[in-house]
This record gives structure tokens, C-alpha cells and sequence, in this order.
């Protein structure tokens, strides 16, 4: 029995990863809004170094939320339509590790490359030396409470026809402090060089999240099918 | 053939606030064949789903070999096959990767390979879903009865789309499931000329009003 769990497991991501490689085009959409928006911010205002770098943990941490929320209707609405999802939940897998394989693609596919990004766009917005660091690892912790929080909010919606607008009065709430400590544990890298706080209430978050999220995405994909 | 594999006792489904049927009682056995009759919204599609554990029923309770289903749930996901009108299959996957991944949910007793040359789709291993014609779309969701020895197969509407020599290949299929004692549920709007078919008319068990009071 272990091993055709193991064996589920992996089938899932492997299909999974199939999937997201057959549609690439999905995968640059939170990307490259990722990189527009926050290259249009020097832009709008204007070359002044001092100015950018007081914006740019705030700027680059609202961008990266913005382009996740974007990614996220995607999580398992192609899997409702083709009925997958039918096929998901009555299946003899149990439904804890098919939701975990599904988030951990989606955050393969977009926490990740997000998070890879960023030092660039810090370096668009100036962004000190000091803070590249703490952005990078803020956000690798961040997206990925994105992603599990994002995916509560995904699977709920996902009867109503038209959920983007739900699903973003639904996730942002919830998105709130992440932001807050994420930017902040920038901001004071750069003025104190000290961040581990911050990124222990956000590593905490991620690793509360990974336990919990799943159970309540797997109630809102039951109650999907009612 | 009286090992009886299912029981539907009482079962009612409610949709919309409208009762669809209600006190459906039925015995079903190993090599039964049973086709579920009933006008369009009388609920059959309802009825599949609530037999393979989709939705909840209003009321009643659903045994699988004597045990109530909330208990024997993962005994009877190993041994059915819930086909309904979505085909489950993924448009950008090729036809062989769909079927590696069913097959790799259930004990599998055919390999995805022989399963797709056992639907006609022969050639057609590598190619994506979305390039495939709608009925070979949908043999691409019926090579998974090839796929398992699942005893109980939940068909709905299983002859859409599909040609022919597709109906009389799934007819043959059927033919030789009830005949090793697998029990077939299925809907459909044509008549199925196999022997020993049964009828469940869901009519029969419509509430008078079809309101609830």
C-alpha cells in the first residue's frame, strides 16, 4: 500500500508538470506582469535612486502578491472542467496527497520563478545591497504561503462561473500579513541589517499553512461538486 | 448470480429545492445489468453521482457488499468505475499519459498500452488529447474499463459520440462484464438489445408533486 501511495504521489506531479509544460504561455502570464508593473515604477517616478529604493521592498512584494493572484483561478479549474476533478475525489488516492501535488506544481511554476525574478527587479527599482538577499528569501517563503492560501481560495470559488473578482475578496484579506512582514523584513535588513524575525513568522506561516490548507482545499473541492 | 454487490435503500435527491425521486429502494447484483430510465432532469445523472460518491443523497444509504458506503468507502473507490459526462481526460496530455495516470490510482490488470489498442485508438498513443475527434475523445475515456477489474462500472451515458462499431464494441464489453459477474449501472436514451438487461424507471419513484411541501 505504501508504495502505490508514493506511486499516486508522483503520477500526480508528473501529470502535473506535464501539463504546466504543455502550456507555457500560462506560465510567463504572472511573470511578465511581474516584470512590467514593477519596471513602469521608475518610469512613473522618475530616475531619483533614493526615492526608488524607499519603495522598492513595498513595490516589489505588492507586484509579486498582484502576479500570484493572477496565477491562481488556473489552480484547478481546468481540472473542474474536464472533469478530472470527478475522477480526483472519487479515486482510491487519498485526497490529502493530490492536493499537495497540485500545490506544489503550482508553486514550482509560479512562487519559484517569482522568486528568481526578483533580484532584478530590485536592481530596476535600486534596491540597497543589503536588501536582495532578505527580498529573495522573504519571497521564497512568502509564495509559498501565497500559493497554499491563494489555493483555499481557488478551490471555493470554483463553482461560480466568473470567481476572479470573489476569489480576490476572498485572498487578499488573507494576503495582508504576509506583506506586512515580507516587506518589512526588507525594509529593516536595509536599516538594521536585521531580518530573522520576519522570516520566522513567515516561515512559520508557510509551515502552518502547508498542514493546514490542504484539509480545508479538499472540503471546498467536495463541496465543488454539489 | 445472487451475490448481491449493492443496495440502494431509500435513497432521495434533492436538487434546486425540488425532490427528483425519493424512496429508491433497489437490490443489485453480481452480473446485473441495469439501465436507468427516466425523461430528461428526472435525475439519473443525480443518481450516478450519488452512487459513486460525488454528491451526498438528500436520504438514504448506499450498502456495498452489506457495509454502509461512509464505511467501505475506499473499498468501493478500488472497485468502480464512475464514467459520467465529462470524460476526466486532459485535452493537452497525449492519450497514453491519461491513461498512465488512471492507471496508476487503481490496481491496474491491462497496461495503458493494450487498453488503447483494445478501443481502436492504435497509433494514436501519442497524440494529444485536443487533436483527437470528439469520439475518439471519448474511447479514450472508455479504454480505462479495459484498464481494471473494477466490479461495478458507472456509466453515464456512455454511447455519445461514439460510432457504430464503438457501440457494438462497448455493447460486447458490457456483455462480457455482466458475464464475469461485474454489475454495469449505466444511462441512455437507446435501447440496448443485451439479454437479461434490467430496467430501474426513476419515475417510479417520483414524488406525486415533485415539490417538496
Amino acid at each position: 500500500m505504501q508504495q502505490s501511495l508514493l506511486q499516486g504521489f508522483i503520477s500526480h506531479l508528473q501529470r502535473d508538470f506535464r501539463v504546466v509544460a504543455r502550456h507555457k504561455l500560462d506560465l510567463l502570464n504572472p511573470l511578465v506582469f511581474f516584470t512590467l508593473a514593477v519596471s513602469l515604477i521608475p518610469l512613473g517616478l522618475g530616475p531619483d535612486k533614493k526615492a526608488l529604493a524607499l519603495l522598492a521592498p513595498g513595490i516589489v512584494w505588492i507586484m509579486a502578491l498582484l502576479a500570484s493572484l493572477l496565477s491562481l483561478e488556473a489552480l484547478f479549474r481546468s481540472d473542474y472542467e474536464d472533469g478530472s476533478l470527478e475522477q480526483i475525489l472519487i479515486s482510491p488516492q487519498p485526497l490529502y496527497f493530490v492536493v499537495l501535488a497540485k500545490l506544489l506544481v503550482h508553486w514550482c511554476a509560479t512562487g519559484l520563478p517569482l522568486t528568481l525574478m526578483s533580484p532584478l527587479l530590485g536592481m530596476l527599482m535600486s534596491l540597497p545591497e543589503e536588501g536582495y538577499l532578505p527580498l529573495m528569501s522573504s519571497l521564497l517563503l512568502g509564495t509559498l504561503s501565497m500559493t497554499l492560501i491563494g489555493g483555499i481560495g481557488a478551490a471555493l470559488t470554483l463553482s461560480a462561473r466568473r470567481s476572479g473578482l470573489l476569489l480576490s475578496l476572498i485572498v487578499v484579506p488573507l494576503y495582508i500579513p504576509l506583506l506586512i512582514f515580507g516587506a518589512s523584513a526588507v525594509q529593516t535588513a536595509i536599516d538594521f541589517s536585521q531580518y530573522q524575525m520576519q522570516l520566522a513568522v513567515l516561515g512559520a506561516m508557510a509551515a502552518l499553512g502547508s498542514l493546514a490548507a490542504p484539509f480545508a482545499i479538499m472540503g471546498a473541492l467536495k463541496i465543488s461538486q454539489e | 448470480m445472487s451475490d448481491i454487490l449493492l443496495e440502494l435503500d431509500h435513497l432521495a435527491c434533492e436538487r434546486d429545492d425540488r425532490l427528483l425521486f425519493a424512496n429508491l429502494t433497489a437490490v443489485l447484483s453480481a452480473g446485473d445489468l441495469v439501465q436507468i430510465l427516466g425523461p430528461n432532469g428526472a435525475g439519473k445523472t443525480s443518481l450516478l453521482r450519488i452512487i459513486a460518491g460525488l454528491t451526498p443523497a438528500t436520504a438514504g444509504d448506499i450498502r456495498y457488499l452489506g457495509q454502509s458506503l461512509t464505511r467501505s468507502r475506499w473499498q468501493f473507490a478500488q472497485d468502480n468505475i464512475y464514467l459520467g459526462h465529462l470524460a476526466g481526460v486532459k485535452r493537452s496530455l497525449t492519450a497514453l499519459e491519461n491513461l498512465q495516470w488512471f492507471a496508476a490510482q487503481q490496481s491496474v490488470q491491462t497496461d495503458p498500452i493494450t487498453a488503447l489498442k483494445l478501443v481502436g485508438l492504435k497509433g494514436y498513443e501519442d497524440t494529444t488529447c485536443d487533436q483527437l475527434s470528439a469520439g475518439q475523445f471519448r474511447r479514450v475515456a472508455l479504454a480505462r474499463l479495459h484498464l481494471t477489474k473494477a466490479k461495478i462500472w458507472i456509466l453515464d451515458e456512455p454511447f455519445t459520440a461514439i460510432d457504430k462499431s464503438g457501440v457494438e464494441m462497448l455493447e460486447l464489453l458490457i456483455k462480457q462484464h455482466q458475464s464475469q459477474g461485474g454489475l454495469t449501472l449505466l444511462t441512455s436514451h437507446q435501447d440496448l438489445p443485451i439479454p437479461g438487461i434490467k430496467h430501474l424507471q426513476l419515475t417510479d419513484f417520483c414524488p406525486e408533486s415533485g415539490v417538496i411541501a
